[in-house]
């Protein structure tokens, strides 16, 4: 496979045009049912930076409408797993990926896949909040749209409050939607930069450790989010707390040093694990 | 399984208070092990003071038992345990139950003691101190199975449990010849019945401690194991 070099004509994954005309389509699976549908199946993936490998060849699925948390050391490779389910690890110069990476089948490092639709369909949320300072609320949440449609006033407000209400944020800010984004709370901030993945209407959101600025309470909404949004998105969530791994998700992977040591219900890996390592992990005994 | 060595948290308070934990479950053993010795003794020999002394030495034994759940909550919320540690804790808060309920039992034989002291004997009852010895012996290896997370011991003392089953049902029979032979007898057949059953009821609970040592070592349930509706 699949280095990550420049997209070539968009194929299959061009069918995502316009993401956010696609409100309200049928899902396969409910989240209610006990087998959810494979989202990404990720083989043999592999990620290096310059000549240092830092993935070791994964194998894993994540499953469709279901949080998965990944947990690991600093520099496990937590990080870079999932900026390789958007092919945003690419972006660093000297970076390279190998393996296989599909989502609902199709390999995101296939010929003609367009990165830039990708990352609309697989949207992400960092550490820090990152909204764009001088833009107003509004302009924020619909930051993303913009750079790819022509939105029509009605419209652009109809998605804006959309987006702002799946990120429990609208009745917050409704009434001050033309101030700066900036001056919202550490935790409003971060809601904002969910409500704007989730304006351009993707299938899966990457959370980077989406909490660890937060306060208790603001983490407490996120994690409240993060059940709400399990019924519509397959998430993914980098954390460094446990205790929120083990309260949001419904599998945990553990990573090491680049390698997956273990991948089980969350049920499982935080009350019986099995193995060593995950158990001297989760349990603080590491090193 | 070889008992597996617990390998140190990186916090070493963690693991103080894990030590302090497992020293005070100990403490209680102890004492309620000798209160099973004492009560039995008490009514082997007609002691009724030994016996008093005995129901005494339960506050104690509830002291224990309050002192180890509050250590529990401590470590639950300021730790928030994982994976075997987390089935230490949970263990650790059923234990004392079991404990402190082993010590209520015994509490009840000393207040029979009392009574039958007062009453002429019936006959010996040779196999009483037998099966007591054997409780104890259980609840003995059951605190050592726990302390070094040794499965074998633990169903050792699961096994045994069987043993006392069948000398409850042998003594339980023998009580009900004598009974029916001599109707004077059946206030103090009652008593002694009463007796038997709370030694049989004490190593219940140590069988419980047992299988849970066993989840804790294994992290696998083995509790009514084929009798729980949709159990694999």
């Amino acid at each position: 496979m699949a280095s990550a070099g420049a997209p070539t004509a968009p194929e299959k994954l061009r069918m995502t045009q316009s993401a956010h005309s696609r409100p309200g389509r049928p899902r396969e699976n409910s989240v209610n049912s006990e087998e959810a549908a494979t989202k990404f199946r990720v083989r043999r993936l592999a990620a290096w930076f310059g000549s240092q490998q830092v993935l070791h060849g994964l194998d894993l699925d994540i499953s469709k409408q279901r949080v998965t948390a990944i947990i690991g050391p600093s520099g496990c490779g937590k990080s870079t797993f999932i900026r390789c389910l958007n092919r945003m690890h690419e972006l660093v110069p000297s970076a390279r990926v190998g393996g296989e990476v599909r989502l609902d089948d199709e390999d995101i490092y296939g010929p003609g896949v367009d990165p830039v639709l990708l990352r609309r369909r697989v949207g992400m949320v960092f550490q820090k909040p990152n909204p764009f300072p001088s833009m107003s609320i509004r302009d924020n949440v619909l930051a993303g749209l913009r750079l790819t449609h022509q939105l029509a006033r009605a419209h652009a407000n109809e998605i804006n409050e959309k987006a702002l209400r799946s990120a429990a944020l609208w009745d917050e800010v409704k009434d001050r939607l033309d101030e700066p984004g900036a001056g919202l709370s550490g935790g409003q901030q971060q809601r904002l930069c969910i409500a704007r993945a989730l304006a351009v209407e993707p299938d899966v959101l990457l959370m980077d450790e989406p909490c660890s600025a937060l306060d208790p309470i603001a983490t407490a909404r996120i994690e409240d989010l993060i059940h709400t949004l399990r019924e519509r998105y397959t998430i993914v969530i980098v954390t460094h707390n446990m205790q929120q791994a083990a309260r949001v998700s419904d599998r945990t992977a553990f990573l090491l040093t680049g390698e997956l040591v273990e991948y089980a219900p969350t049920d499982r890996i935080f009350t019986a694990p099995s193995d060593k390592r995950t158990e001297d992990y989760i349990t603080g005994k590491f090193g | 399984m070889s008992p597996t060595p617990l390998k140190a948290h990186t916090d070493r308070q963690y693991d103080a208070q894990l030590d302090d934990l497992r020293a005070r479950l100990l403490d209680m053993a102890r004492r309620v092990e000798e209160m099973i010795a004492n009560s039995v003794r008490a009514l082997v020999n007609r002691d009724a003071a030994l016996a008093r002394r005995t129901i005494e030495d339960d506050h104690q034994v509830n002291r224990c038992e309050v002192e180890a759940d509050e250590l529990c909550l401590l470590i639950l919320a300021k730790r928030q345990p994982m994976a075997s540690d987390l089935r230490f804790l949970t263990l650790a808060l059923k234990m004392v139950t079991d404990l402190e309920r082993i010590g209520d039992l015994a509490v009840n034989i000393c207040e029979r003691a009392i009574d039958l002291s007062h009453v002429p004997e019936v006959k010996p009852w040779e196999e009483i101190p037998g099966m007591a010895a054997i409780v104890r012996a259980m609840v003995r290896e059951a605190i050592d199975a726990f302390i070094s997370r040794d499965v074998v011991k633990a169903q050792q003392v699961i096994d045994w449990d069987d043993e006392v089953d069948a000398q409850y049902r042998h003594v339980v029979l023998d009580l009900i010849n004598v009974m029916v032979n001599d109707r004077s007898t059946v206030e103090s057949g009652v008593m002694i019945q009463s007796v038997v059953k709370w030694l049989e009821r004490m190593a219940d609970h140590t069988t419980n401690i047992a299988e849970q040592v066993i989840f804790m070592v294994r992290g696998k349930d083995i509790r009514h194991l084929g009798k729980l509706p949709n159990q694999v």
